[in-house]
C-alpha cells in the first residue's frame, strides 16, 4: 500500500507539470501582459514599469520564466500579490480556511443525506418516497447552483428575513461560532445541492445492485436482523462504487465554491480567485489554479487509495 | 404471374431493406416508451420552437428602452416583466435562449468532434501516442474546470463564438475516453478483421467500418454535454466572464438579479427558471438516449 501510494505521488509528478505549464503560459497570454494591473494606474511611470520588467524578469523568454518560476514555486514561493505586495501563499492561506469550511460542511451534508435518502429510497424501491427522490434528484442535477443561491437569497433571505445571506460573520460582531454556522446555512445547502443529487442516485443504484446478491439472501437466511444485513452486510458493498464518485465530487466541489462563495460573498479562495481575476492581479490568480488543481490530483490518489481500503479484493501493484 | 415474381425482392434483398427500418422503429419505440425521454423531448421542442419562433411574434427589440417602464412586474404589456433599465423580460429571455441553445450546440460540435476524434486515433494506434494522449486527458481533467473557464475567457477576445469555443474546447475529454474505450473493444472484432481481410486501408476502417458501431455513446454523452455547456455558459456570463451585455443572455440577465432582489424578483425568477428547464430537457433526453441505444 505504501509502496502503491508513494508510486503515485511520483507519477503525479509528471502530471503537475503539464498542470502548471498550462496555466503559467495562459496567465502569460493575459490581456495587458502580466503587470496589467500597473498599466491603469496613473502614478506608474514608464521607467518604473520598465525596471519592475527587468526585476520580476519578465523580459526573458516565456519558457526561462516557466521554469524560474517553477524552481521557487516548489520551494513554496508563488511571488508577491500585486494588491498588496505579501506573498501569495500567505493570502491565499489567509482564504483557504473559509473554503475549506464551506467545502468540507457540503461535502459532510450532502453524504450523509445521500446515504439516509439513498438507502431508503432502494428499500422501497416503486414507492412514493423513491418516486419524489427521482424526481428531486432530477431537478437538483439540472439546477443551475448560482440561480438556486439567488432563490435561496430571495426566499430566506429578502422575504423570510431568516438567516443572513452575505459574509461568513456579522459585520462589526467578534466572531462567534453560532453567528459564523448561521451564515453557513444557505450556502452550504446551496453547494451541496447538486452533489446530494447525484450521490443519492449512486447510493440508490448501488445498493439496488447489493440487495439482489445471493450474499444478501444468505444473510437474511441465517436469521440475521434486517438492520444487520442492510447496514453491515449491503451497505458496506454498496459504499465502494459511491465513495469514488464522493471523492471526485469533492473536485466538482471547488469549482461550485467559487460560483458559491461569489454568490454569497463568502471570503473564500474561489472569490479571490475571481476579484484577482477581474483586477489583473496574476500572480495570485496562477497561485490559487495550481493550488486548486493539486487539490484535484491529491483528491484521485485518495479515491484510489480508498477503493482497496473497501474493497481488500483489489490488490495494488 | 412472371411480374409478381419478378417483384417479389430475393431473400437478401429484403434482408438489406427490411433489417434498418424495423431496428429503427424498435429504437424509437423504446425511447418513446419511456416516460422521461417523452417529458424531455417534449421540453427541448418546446424550448427551442419558443426561442427560434417567439422574437418574430413577440417583436419587441431586447434593448429597446421603454421610459414608461422601468423595472415593472408582469403585466399584458411586459408578459415577464420589464428590468430596471425598461426592457421587456420576456423578448430578452426569448434572444438570450437562442444564445444558449447556439453556446450549447456549438460547444458539444467542437467538445464531441475534438474528443471523438482524437480518442478514435488514440485507440486506433495504441502504443505512445496513445500513452501521451491520455497523460494529457488526465492534466486536463486534473484543472477544476470553471478556473480554467474564466482564464480561457480572459485570454480570448469576448464574444458568443469565443464563449462556445472555450466550453467547447474544456469538454473533449470524456468524449475522448468514449471513443477509445469504443475503438479499443471493437478492435479485435471479427468484421473489423475481415475489414482487413479484403484490404481497406486503415483510416477506411477507421472511418466506415468502427465509426458507426461506436457512436452511440458518443450520442448520450453529447446531449448531456448540450445541457452542461448551457449552464457553463449562464455561469461564466453570470460572473461577468460570458456573453457581455448588451447581448442578452440568460446568465447574464442574472447578474443584476441580486441587486433588485426584493424590488424586481421576477428578474431573478425567469432567466434562471429558463436554464433549469431546458438542462433538465437535455439530461431526460440524454437518459432516455442511454437506455434506448
Amino acid at each position: 500500500m505504501t509502496v502503491y501510494v508513494a508510486r503515485r505521488l511520483l507519477l503525479s509528478i509528471p502530471l503537475l507539470f503539464g498542470i502548471t505549464a498550462i496555466i503559467f503560459f495562459l496567465a502569460h497570454h493575459l490581456p495587458g501582459g502580466p503587470l496589467a494591473m500597473y498599466l491603469n494606474t496613473a502614478s506608474v511611470t514608464a521607467e518604473q514599469l520598465q525596471h519592475l520588467t527587468v526585476q520580476l524578469g519578465l523580459d526573458k523568454p516565456v519558457y526561462v520564466q516557466y521554469v524560474e518560476w517553477l524552481g521557487r514555486a516548489v520551494h513554496g514561493d508563488f511571488g508577491r500579490s500585486f494588491a498588496d505586495g505579501r506573498p501569495v501563499l500567505a493570502v491565499i492561506f489567509e482564504r483557504l480556511p473559509a473554503t475549506l469550511e464551506l467545502m468540507g460542511a457540503s461535502f459532510a451534508l450532502s453524504a450523509i443525506l445521500a446515504f439516509a435518502v439513498g438507502i431508503t429510497s432502494a428499500l422501497r424501491r416503486d414507492s412514493l418516497f423513491d418516486y419524489a427522490v427521482t424526481v428531486i434528484s432530477y431537478a437538483g442535477m439540472s439546477m443551475p447552483i448560482f440561480w438556486l443561491g439567488i432563490l435561496a437569497i430571495m426566499l430566506f433571505g429578502a422575504n423570510l428575513h431568516w438567516l443572513p445571506t452575505a459574509g461568513m460573520g456579522t459585520a462589526g460582531q467578534p466572531y462567534s461560532l453560532s453567528d459564523n454556522m448561521r451564515h453557513l446555512i444557505l450556502p452550504m445547502c446551496v453547494l451541496a445541492a447538486f452533489t446530494l443529487a447525484q450521490e443519492s442516485r449512486y447510493v440508490r443504484a448501488s445498493m439496488l445492485d447489493v440487495v439482489g446478491q445471493d450474499y444478501i439472501r444468505t444473510a437474511r437466511a441465517k436469521g440475521l436482523a434486517e438492520r444487520t444485513v442492510i447496514l453491515k452486510h449491503a451497505l458496506r458493498n454498496a459504499l465502494i462504487p459511491v465513495v469514488t464518485v464522493m471523492t471526485l465530487d469533492a473536485a466538482y466541489l471547488l469549482s461550485g465554491a467559487l460560483v458559491t462563495e461569489t454568490v454569497f460573498a463568502w471570503p473564500g479562495m474561489g472569490r479571490l480567485f475571481y476579484d484577482s481575476l477581474r483586477e489583473g492581479n496574476y500572480p495570485v490568480v496562477v497561485g490559487i489554479a495550481v493550488m486548486v488543481s493539486v487539490l484535484v490530483v491529491l483528491l484521485n490518489i485518495v479515491a484510489d487509495v480508498l477503493y482497496g481500503v473497501l474493497d481488500p479484493r483489489i490488490k495494488y501493484h | 404471374m412472371i411480374d409478381a415474381l419478378s417483384n417479389q425482392p430475393g431473400p437478401i434483398e429484403a434482408l438489406a431493406t427490411e433489417a434498418e427500418p424495423i431496428q429503427r422503429r424498435t429504437f424509437w419505440h423504446r425511447f418513446f416508451r419511456r416516460r422521461n425521454a417523452v417529458i424531455g423531448s417534449a421540453i427541448l421542442i418546446a424550448v427551442t420552437t419558443i426561442c427560434v419562433l417567439g422574437p418574430m411574434l413577440w417583436a419587441k427589440n431586447p434593448t429597446a428602452i421603454d421610459f414608461l417602464a422601468f423595472g415593472k412586474g408582469p403585466s399584458l404589456h411586459h408578459l415577464m416583466g420589464s428590468d430596471d433599465l425598461g426592457r421587456d423580460e420576456l423578448t430578452r429571455i426569448l434572444y438570450g435562449g437562442r444564445i444558449s441553445i447556439l453556446v450549447g450546440f456549438l460547444s458539444m460540435v467542437i467538445g464531441i468532434g475534438i474528443g471523438g476524434t482524437v480518442g478514435a486515433i488514440s485507440g486506433w494506434l495504441g502504443g505512445a501516442f496513445d500513452f501521451v494522449v491520455m497523460r494529457v486527458v488526465d492534466i486536463a481533467l486534473s484543472i477544476p474546470s470553471l478556473f480554467l473557464l474564466l482564464l480561457l475567457s480572459v485570454v480570448f477576445p469576448p464574444g458568443v463564438l469565443s464563449i462556445a469555443f472555450i466550453i467547447g474546447i474544456t469538454n473533449w475529454m470524456r468524449p475522448a475516453r468514449l471513443m477509445r474505450s469504443q475503438v479499443l473493444s471493437l478492435k479485435p472484432r471479427e468484421y473489423v478483421e475481415a475489414a482487413h481481410a479484403i484490404g481497406s486501408p486503415p483510416w477506411r476502417i477507421l472511418l466506415r467500418t468502427i465509426t458507426p458501431n461506436a457512436v452511440a455513446p458518443l450520442i448520450v454523452d453529447g446531449t448531456l454535454l448540450m445541457g452542461q455547456a448551457i449552464v457553463t455558459e449562464a455561469v461564466m456570463s453570470f460572473l461577468g466572464f460570458g456573453v457581455q451585455p448588451p447581448i442578452p443572455s440568460w446568465g447574464n440577465m442574472l447578474t443584476n438579479a441580486q441587486t433588485f432582489i426584493v424590488s424586481m424578483p421576477w428578474l431573478a425568477i425567469f432567466p434562471g427558471f429558463m436554464v433549469f428547464v431546458t438542462v433538465l430537457g437535455f439530461n431526460l433526453v440524454g437518459d432516455g438516449l442511454r437506455d434506448a441505444l
